[in-house]
């Protein structure tokens, strides 16, 4: 009996089925190799029992006497089928805030959104994000949104709100009273249709859209020419050549997401396409558009409207239509202007002139221009029109006017309080009126005004949908629970109308009703939500429309701007949007103040702009000094005056500024917002109305030094790429970066490339080569210069991915911002009107480090995939590494940044280096759990997403196959909305990697070092004539 | 030592001396009660010293970031402070060990200090490893000893894991070769002693020393063998310790002249700090027939040789960078002299290079005022150098986009200033209870070299009495 054997398939009776005892470890265990034999033979004496006995007590005495933190954890009772720990869950969703849209992927972990990602399914953003769409995770978790229905500053339910909404409401319908939304630009056709039935409800109501910086010009430009109040859909994936008058669409107009993704595939160069756009770009200021141009032509605020009247003028007297006069334009602008003019014309139909101003009489010379170019139907498409921008700043102005103390205002997504031009006429509309409703998640200027308060959910908790451009629609889904009892906006509406629908099934009823039928792909409407909800994308079609254009007065446009072009020495005041802080709603997201403003470098403030003449000549010594030592960080504070509203700030000298010019940007100095109060000032005030719209170019602008010094975090001073040895009188060659002209490329693809050959001929070494660096994979990375439009999106990819700590305006003053990636930002040419390059520079993994070779501990080594690795925990601090890193790019941890050690903040060790707050419960929510928290004294940088890489290779292995170049995608590579990086395996010679790393404009950095790092940069080609080059 | 010296050598002892009146000299200090004015420095040093550790505590408690560092500069104060320390251990070392074995005579008046003065400038030099760390609790992660992370080494191609095991031996003969030749002085002061309980203490310290011949033979032996191996220490330890910089890939670190500068500036830097200390403990002491001019000019002459090595070394420096043709080590030299830190090269080049030179006048080589103010440049200058090396270097160095400045604060300032108080309050005590002059050795001398020893060599009749 005992050799019975039971099993119960074939391929168990061929092995034993039940393993022996002796091989129940298949590994012997180490004991007995570790302590031999001896541990039978050792005996434990009287004393020995003491002394652990004593030990033992005293341990424990000591650790039980210390107060041990609750760590609340509740398992699953029963598991969510999609959840396992550890491994992360999609889910496509859609960011849009004001107009502002990015189709994304949630990535989840847990239950819980940790990242943003691009949707590579949109056909408007192709898998870009923007820095503001990366860092909106972290509103999710703000402890300073609204947790409840608020009633006069008190807490309530929502249903003691609604009824009591409801009866004032009614009681104002009745009296006769108005009701009034302030919305920001609503891409949701459901959130329109809701407040379309609470209109239908209350007959007095009506929707006022509000943008802060808004498109008013172009609508009524676009009203008056093809009689339809839209934005175009602009195709700079269509042009030969862009001009742009003051839009920095790349940065902040419109859709710089949709645009960049456009712009980067129409000059990403390669061995087989060796063609690329051309872009010039007319502006007063140095804009990110403007630093990646081709050509800048540097012009007065006021005078670019004057330009394109000047374009206007060749082009007509050239094609025979009637020209107009024109004054104030400088000689130079003219000639350079009319050349731009002629490569119009070549262009024909190949071009797109667009511009920022915000004047209907600009906008009109620009439709006249592209009409009279043939641009519409090819880069201009009106049929698949723009609905980002929606806000009409004239009806805003009535609606300011004509509210009453019997009125009521409703506002929703909108801070009139602070952005408003007028701001103080709505504060006193807002306190005059008998009902006031914010559905504003957090408590800001305005809807700390408001009686009531009904804040709506973060958009990653809430179903939404959106309608980018006629015809695009896409789906926001939540990806968690509400975290508190916060409400749709739209579910607000649609209660206030007495609908009690959940807005999830009204989204639904919409999308069944309104959009299944603009479409033929699917069958049923069931098959097509869920396609929508898991692509988070729908493509409909639209019929192309032939929309013949009215006659424009020209004459008359062309005389409205002539009233506004100032002298040559009238100083200006031009106010601008930054990339990552725009009009100021998410001013309060540190990591988004932590990003250094691609142009100037500086992070948590505005300031004013100048150029060096205008410096010179108002004498702030220490804002010129910054610039010729840079080695300080103070600077002069200045009084500037426009437009009945003055504002005291620090002002630097801008290298690309006009003459005559003053740049502020806009979003700063929120006096209601949490951890970034007291950030810079105010500038929306400046915005000078201007026949029914308002302008950022204000005239009549007075700057005046004040006494006194202001400290701006700068995160890198001002060098132009040429290392001057000013006192010697000799110019030292710094081969960072290589560049050529795109004649030069097209002739010889090594162009400023030359040298390459010879630093690898160099490149002997007595030692064998590392024959293991052509074995397994080998993580390499690329970076374009040519496409790498400097927009930060990777930057902020990077800190949430990575966990990396934000540190404060302080602590930047000091240097020790904690970025892994930054993006240097050289200068080239005058400093009136300089080029600009853009340098990602992140841990070159190099193979041959000098920083490993030199810590002490072995706490940074190379693994055998080629990476150079941080194991934290050995890390004793010596910072040998990063001072041994020619590239610069290792961070330490001089304080408790991320609260990795910390307590909380109402203890005695208040921890004041945590600003984004992460020794918070809520907070902490937002880190990547496969990342580690960094603690102090510890040094840290790029793991080249090494938690990626790992999950990467444990996909394929699951998979039984072999790693694929889509498995692995790093943080800062999915961010990039013009696919300026790629990484993978060089050894995989199919990778994508490898083909571009060799690529004939492929070099590395400070080669000639023999560190041997593992990102190839190309170089930047620009199309530029030779004798601009 | 009973060997012949010629009459034309000056005497290294000066005043009629004997053997008693040699150990009355010495020992006095260490019986008698201090005076006031030594209680007031002492109380003053040891503040400062306490203020030191209060800014060490502080950055313990709040981080490297109490510190004016920043991504670009990692190191600045603290390294330049250590290399300092370091450097100014040295002189006693090449006392002690180099001129013992050159049979330099006149080291014995001043080895004593010097060793002693080595000790407590490592002590602390070896401070600032451990706390420019940015987790000193884990300082032991860099001993190589068998543990069970693996278990996990070190990293033995780091120099800074050299300068562990350097500093580690340098300090370890130092104080055997110290606390050896302090024996029979101790028995000295034991047999002196009338208390009880100071009879007792010294008794322990010279490690129950009866002079007997075995004594002395193994004593001999002992300095010696100790001597042998201390040599090869005064060039290692500042090699080592200048491999940090000159094994990197950094411009103005990076380069092989590095050694022999970095040993000729320690020994340049010791010197000085030898004899700022001598100056005043010799008036202060009143033991100038023990520490002669005769030998602050010998110093002096040492001081003019160093500081005139250093001063080519600066000068090869700057002509291989312009000779490299590399043009990011061209830059650094050039920022070096006319970049934003050109006050710091500028004082450094005054202070090592030019002032030096004025030695070469033998009436400023034997002013004593003249050589304490030249002691005090020196070593400010020698600060600078390090702080040039270590700070300008770092700052603007490959890329321009990291390029910063770098400006110390209060709390860097006070441990620099703890670490100088617990120098001096260290010196101090050891001035006021061990033997600041090397008793036995200097007696061994004194037949040949002594002042009175010397005349009646040379007319013993005249005098009318011989020994």
């Amino acid at each position: 009996m005992a050799e019975m054997k039971y099993w119960k398939g074939l391929e168990e009776k061929e092995i034993n089925s039940v393993p022996l005892q002796s091989e129940e470890f298949s590994e012997s265990l180490p004991v007995v190799s570790e302590l031999g034999n001896k541990i039978e033979t050792l005996a434990s004496s009287r004393r020995d029992f003491l002394k652990v006995m004593g030990f033992s007590v005293t341990a424990a005495t000591v650790a039980a006497s210390c107060e041990m933190p609750v760590r609340k954890s509740i398992p699953y009772i029963v598991k969510p089928d999609e959840i396992i720990p550890g491994v992360a869950n999609y889910y496509a969703s859609t960011y849009a805030e004001g107009g502002d849209y990015c189709s994304v992927l949630v990535k989840t972990r847990e239950g819980r959104p940790i990242k943003i990602e691009g949707n590579k399914l949109s056909k408007i953003t192709k898998g870009g994000t923007s820095a503001l769409a990366q860092a909106s995770i972290l509103g999710l978790y703000d402890n300073y949104r609204l947790t409840k229905a608020v009633a006069n500053g008190e807490e309530t339910t929502w249903k003691k709100a609604d009824e009591a909404i409801i009866a004032e409401l009614e009681a104002i319908q009745a009296a006769g009273g108005k009701i009034r939304i302030v919305s920001s630009t609503l891409l949701s056709p459901s959130t329109k249709q809701a407040i379309k039935d609470f209109i239908a409800k209350y007959p007095s109501a009506k929707h006022v859209t509000y943008d802060a910086v808004s498109c008013t010009g172009i609508l009524k430009a676009n009203e008056a020419t093809f009689g339809k109040k839209v934005i175009p859909g602009y195709r700079f994936d269509n042009t030969d050549l862009i001009v742009s008058v003051g839009a920095d669409f790349l940065g902040s107009w419109i859709s710089p997401v949709e645009y960049a993704a456009q712009y980067g595939a129409k000059r990403k160069l390669s061995k087989e396409t060796k063609t690329m756009n051309r872009h010039i770009q007319v502006e007063s200021t140095l804009s990110l558009a403007g630093s990646n141009a081709d050509k800048r032509i540097l012009v007065k605020p006021s005078h670019e409207a004057v330009a394109l009247t000047h374009i206007y003028n060749v082009l007509a007297s050239k094609s025979g239509a009637a020209t107009v006069s024109l004054s104030g334009l400088d000689e130079t602008a003219k000639t350079e202007l009319t050349k731009v003019a002629d490569e119009l014309l070549a262009a024909k139909g190949k071009s797109l002139v667009v511009s920022g101003s915000n004047d209907v009489n600009v906008q009109l010379v620009v439709n006249a221009i592209n009409i009279l170019l043939g641009n519409y139907g090819t880069t201009i498409d009106l049929s698949a029109y723009s609905n980002q921008r929606q806000g009409d700043d004239a009806e805003m102005d009535a609606l300011v006017s004509e509210l009453g103390s019997g009125d009521a205002l409703i506002v929703f997504d909108s801070n009139p309080v602070y952005s408003y031009a007028k701001k103080d006429a709505f504060k006193s509309a807002l306190e005059k009126v008998k009902l006031s409703v914010s559905l504003n998640p957090k408590p800001d200027e305005t809807t700390v005004l408001c009686k009531y308060s009904c804040p709506n959910h973060h958009y990653l908790e809430a179903w939404n949908d959106a309608e980018p451009k006629n015809g695009s629609f896409s789906i926001t889904q939540p990806t968690i629970a509400p975290l508190f009892k916060t409400r749709s906006a739209a579910e607000s509406f649609l209660k206030w109308a007495g609908i009690d629908t959940p807005y999830y099934d009204y989204i639904r009823n919409y999308w069944s009703q309104n959009i299944f039928s603009k479409q033929t792909h699917f069958a049923s409407f069931d098959m097509l939500w869920d396609r929508t909800v898991h692509d988070g994308v729908l493509d409909t079609q639209v019929a192309a429309e032939t929309w013949t254009p009215a006659a424009i007065d020209i004459s008359a446009a062309v005389a409205a701007i002539a009233k506004n072009a100032g002298a040559a020495d009238a100083v200006e005041l031009v106010v601008y949007e930054k990339i990552a802080i725009r009009d100021g709603k998410f001013a309060d997201n540190p990591w988004l103040q932590e990003v250094p403003d691609p142009i100037s470098k500086i992070t948590w403030d505005n300031y004013v702009c100048v150029s060096k003449k205008m410096a010179e000549r108002l004498g702030l010594k220490q804002a010129l000094s910054k610039i010729n030592t840079s080695s300080g960080t103070e600077t002069d504070l200045v009084k500037v005056a426009a437009n009945g509203y003055e504002i005291t700030l620090p002002v630097i000298v801008q290298p690309g500024t006009a003459d005559y010019t003053l740049a502020i940007a806009l979003g700063y100095g929120r006096e209601v917002a949490s951890k970034t109060k007291a950030v810079g000032q105010n500038a929306f005030p400046f915005l000078q109305a201007n026949g029914g719209s308002y302008s950022t170019v204000i005239a009549g602008a007075t700057i005046e030094l004040v006494a006194g010094s202001y400290k701006v975090a700068q995160t890198q001073m001002h060098h132009s790429i040429q290392t001057p040895m000013e006192k010697v009188g000799k110019q030292m060659e710094r081969r960072i970066i290589k560049e050529t002209t795109l004649a030069e490329y097209s002739a010889n693809p090594y162009a400023g490339n030359e040298d390459r050959k010879e630093i690898q001929e160099h490149l002997k070494t007595l030692y064998p080569d590392h024959e293991k660096l052509k074995r397994g994979n080998q993580w390499e990375m690329t970076i374009d210069l040519s496409s790498c439009i400097g927009c930060n999106a990777c930057v902020v990819a990077c800190t949430v991915e990575n966990n990396v700590p934000v540190v404060g305006k302080d602590e930047v003053v000091r240097a020790r911002e904690m970025h892994w990636l930054r993006i240097d930002r050289y200068f080239s040419g005058s400093d009136e009107n300089p080029s600009v390059v853009f340098q990602p520079m992140l841990c070159q993994h190099c193979d041959n480090a000098p920083c490993e070779n030199v810590c002490p501990v072995a706490a940074t080594n190379h693994s055998s995939d080629g990476l150079n690795q941080m194991a934290y925990n050995r890390c004793i601090g010596t910072r040998y590494c990063a001072n041994n890193c020619p590239f610069k790019v290792r961070r330490f941890n001089w304080f408790d940044y991320l609260g990795a050690d910390s307590f909380r903040k109402e203890t005695i060790f208040n921890n004041e280096h945590d600003v984004t707050e992460m020794s918070e419960d809520l907070t902490r929510m937002v880190l990547n759990p496969d990342v580690t928290v960094r603690s102090r004294g510890v040094m840290e940088k790029c793991s080249f997403c090494v938690q990626r890489i790992q999950e990467g290779k444990l996909k394929a292995k699951k998979a039984g196959r072999g790693l694929q170049d889509a498995d692995i995608t790093v943080a800062c590579q999915t961010a990039c909305p013009t696919h300026a990086i790629s990484f993978g395996d060089i050894n995989n010679k199919e990778s994508e990697v490898y083909k571009i790393a060799n690529d004939e404009r492929g070099f590395k950095v400070l080669e000639e070092l023999h560190v041997l790092p593992s990102i190839t940069y190309l170089t930047k080609v620009r199309n530029t004539e030779k004798s601009e080059a | 030592m009973s060997a012949y010296e010629s009459q034309i050598r000056e005497p290294l002892v000066t005043g009629s001396k004997d053997y008693h009146q040699i150990t009355k000299d010495i020992v006095r200090s260490t019986e008698s009660v201090p005076p006031l004015i030594w209680f007031l420095i002492t109380g003053f040093t040891a503040t400062v010293m306490t203020i030191g550790f209060i800014a060490i505590g502080y950055t313990v408690w709040m981080g490297i970031g109490a510190w004016g560092l920043n991504k670009t500069v990692g190191w600045a104060w603290d390294i330049t402070n250590f290399v300092w320390w370091i450097g100014i251990g040295h002189a006693g070392t090449l006392i002690s060990a180099i001129l013992l074995i050159f049979r330099q005579r006149w080291r014995t008046g001043i080895n004593r200090s010097a060793e002693a003065m080595t000790i407590f400038a490592v002590m602390c030099a070896g401070l600032f490893p451990a706390i420019h760390m940015g987790r000193p609790w884990l300082a032991f992660f860099i001993f190589p000893y068998p543990n069970t992370r693996g278990p996990l080494w070190v990293n033995f191609t780091s120099p800074l894991l050299w300068d562990v095991f350097a500093i580690s031996t340098y300090f370890t003969v130092s104080l055997l070769f110290w606390y050896s030749g302090l024996l029979p002085d101790f028995a000295t002061i034991r047999d002196q002693a009338k208390g009880k309980i100071r009879k007792m203490i010294y008794n322990k310290l010279s490690f129950g020393w009866t002079g007997s011949a075995k004594h002395w033979q193994r004593f001999e032996s002992l300095s010696l063998v100790l001597a042998g191996l201390a040599t090869p220490l005064v060039l290692s330890v500042h090699t080592i310790v200048s491999f940090d910089f000159a094994t990197s890939v950094i411009p103005g670190w990076h380069t092989t002249i590095f050694p022999p500068y970095f040993v000729a500036g320690a020994i340049f830097s010791g010197f000085a700090m030898v004899l700022t200390l001598m100056i005043i403990t010799r008036k202060a002491l009143k033991v100038e027939d023990y520490i002669t001019i005769n030998h602050i000019e010998s110093m002096n002459k040492i001081i003019i040789l160093t500081g005139s090595i250093v001063g080519v070394a600066y000068l090869t420096e700057l002509f291989m960078a312009w000779y490299s043709g590399f043009p990011y080590e061209q830059y650094a030299f050039y920022n070096r002299a006319l970049g934003p830190y050109w006050w710091a090269y500028w004082i450094m080049m005054t202070c090592n290079v030019i002032s030096p030179q004025l030695f070469w006048f033998k009436k400023l080589r034997r002013s004593i005022y003249f050589t304490f103010v030249m002691s005090i440049i020196i070593n400010i200058g020698m600060w600078f150098e390090r702080f040039v090396i270590i700070v300008t270097s770092l700052h603007r160095d490959y890329l321009p986009s990291s390029w910063v400045y770098y400006s110390p604060t209060i709390v860097e300032m006070g441990i620099y200033l703890g670490t100088l108080g617990l120098f001096f309050t260290l010196f101090l005590l050891f001035a006021r209870a061990f033997p600041v002059v090397a008793i036995a050795e200097v007696k061994a001398i004194l037949k040949t070299s002594g002042d009175k020893q010397k005349r009646e060599q040379h007319e013993p009749v005249a005098n009318g009495h011989h020994h």
